[in-house]
């Protein structure tokens, strides 16, 4: 931590007397994950001393259940810190409703991911590093746009990780957590084309099956892979 | 000590130990033992192979598949009269309804299928009241009465299939279908609350502005433990905590509420 501070000093001197103030380490994390893209600070470097699977600038998913859970956890972190930096610098035009519900969702994200983390324990990976230079975050296009891939993506990688999940316990937990998401989805969609079939569309929904989307592991973090600059190693995840 | 080895003497004794056990099952399990698991190891993951095989058998999971289809018949069905109903659906509301309705039949159509390819037999649709013998005379010509039991069905219909996914897990194609199914309920639901000035997620265990005849169908949604921890204790409200995580129903309850709608 003090490194860091010290790494943000060269950059920025008024940045370090705003983290030197007390903060609880939400509201670090939280300020960090919004001013990443631009201080290039590496958040990897806040969580060195409760874990030992990661080295700087990468992180290792494991395998099993665990890497299974760190996989969510990950996800979590790209969709807390696009949502946190969305309400920070609100998007031109965001109405009183569209800023409620960012929101909230900005919360449940940051309630999973903090979940995950404390759930995770010592084999929790370290916070990554995103990187949201293609995200225009005064363009409410360009916002909900990515926050609909976002929650799509989301919807995905649960149902497609469950039955990489040897426990129940934890195939119940990636329930309760992926039925929120599609919650999520659906009002997005619904905010970009108000009142169409959209919310659950064509695009996202088998018409032959009714079925939303499933991915593997592997195709959701290729996608995810350009909104993350920490390197993830996930061959050992089970497949 | 040998994987194999050990089936063939299973075998022995329970001639259908291979087909309990999947192939991507023996793959995933025995691939990793040699890189990975000591030798000492091999009796426990061994065991949580095998009960992962043994716990579930293929009639339970045509047991949850018949539930699934008996709860998909009534969304079905009252979708499709919804919708063909002259006067209910407000003219710029239809492509909703449209969508649920082509999901809804999708479903019932798909789980069919899927019980006949497992060569059992789907159960028979129930004869559905939807005015739960008159306390929703007005449904199909009074939309806030549609859109109210369309919100109790669609949050009932996410709580159900999570209730049940674990009596999947040994059937990673059943279980797969059933989390995508799963998912597309959860956007109904989305939709349907925010047509009735809901946010699209579950606060508590508040019904909001639904009848109170409809509480079963939320009671439980105000758990804020998950994993043995008490998620509010990280800096969380339990508002949001319990928006965060939806709450699985179990099918006695289920079955209670779908009752209600169907002819005895």
């Amino acid at each position: 931590m003090t490194k860091i501070i010290h790494e943000v000093k060269k950059e920025d001197s008024g940045l370090r007397d705003k983290l030197m103030k007390p903060m609880s380490r939400n509201s670090f994390l939280q300020f960090a994950g919004a001013t990443a893209a631009a201080t290039g600070l590496v958040l990897a470097g806040c969580d060195n001393d409760d874990d030992g699977v990661s080295t700087m600038g990468t992180v290792d998913l494991g395998s099993g259940d665990t890497g299974i859970l760190n996989y969510a956890y990950l996800l979590e972190q790209l969709e807390a810190a696009f949502y946190v930096q969305v309400i920070a610098t609100p998007f031109t035009g965001m109405t009183a409703a569209e800023k409620t519900i960012l929101t909230d969702i900005r919360d449940h994200e940051l309630a999973h991911r903090d979940f995950f983390k404390y759930a995770l324990g010592a084999s929790a990976i370290a916070s990554v590093e995103v990187n949201f230079a293609s995200i225009d975050f005064t363009n409410r296009a360009s916002v909900l746009g990515t926050a609909k891939a976002f929650e799509d993506l989301g919807v995905s990688a649960y149902n497609g990780a469950g039955k990489l999940i040897e426990n129940t316990d934890y195939l119940l937990l990636a329930g309760k957590i992926v039925s929120v998401e599609a919650r999520h989805a659906s009002a997005i969609r619904d905010l970009l084309n108000p009142f169409s079939a959209d919310y659950a569309g064509d695009d996202v929904v088998t018409v032959s099956q009714g079925l939303d989307g499933a991915k593997t592991p592997a195709e959701v973090l290729t996608i995810a892979a350009a909104y993350v600059k920490t390197t993830v190693k996930f061959d050992k995840l089970p497949s | 000590m040998n994987i194999f080895k050990i089936i063939e003497e299973i075998e022995k004794t329970d001639p259908e130990v291979t087909q309990r056990l999947s192939r991507r099952d023996m793959f995933r399990q025995s691939s990793s033992f040699g890189k990975k698991v000591a030798i000492a190891a091999i009796p426990l993951a061994m065991g949580s192979m095998f009960k992962k095989a043994y716990g579930q058998s293929s009639s339970s999971v045509t047991e949850v598949l018949n539930y699934a289809l008996t709860l998909e018949y009534l969304e079905n069905e009252f979708y499709a009269m919804g919708v063909a109903a002259s006067g209910l659906i407000p003219a710029n509301r239809l492509a909703i309804f449209q969508q649920i309705s082509k999901h809804e039949a999708a479903h019932v159509k798909f789980l069919k299928e899927v019980l006949t390819s497992m060569s059992a037999t789907p159960v028979e649709k129930p004869a559905f009241d939807f005015t739960a013998g008159g306390s929703f005379s007005d449904v199909f010509t009074n939309y806030d009465t549609f859109l109210a039991l369309a919100q109790a069905f669609e949050d009932t219909g996410v709580r159900a299939y999570k209730g049940r996914a674990g009596e999947l897990i040994s059937n990673d194609t059943v279980l797969t279908a059933a989390l995508q199914i799963h998912s597309v309920e959860a956007r109904h639901a989305s939709m349907v609350r925010r047509l009735r000035a809901e946010k699209g997620w579950i606060s508590g265990s508040s019904r909001g502005s639904l009848p109170s005849a409809t509480q079963a169908v939320y009671d439980g949604e105000d758990n804020v433990t998950q994993g043995g921890a008490n998620v509010t204790t990280l800096g969380y409200s339990a508002q949001t905590v319990t928006e965060a995580f939806d709450e699985p129903l179990a099918p006695d309850k289920v079955l209670a509420i779908a009752g209600l709608f169907i002819k005895k």
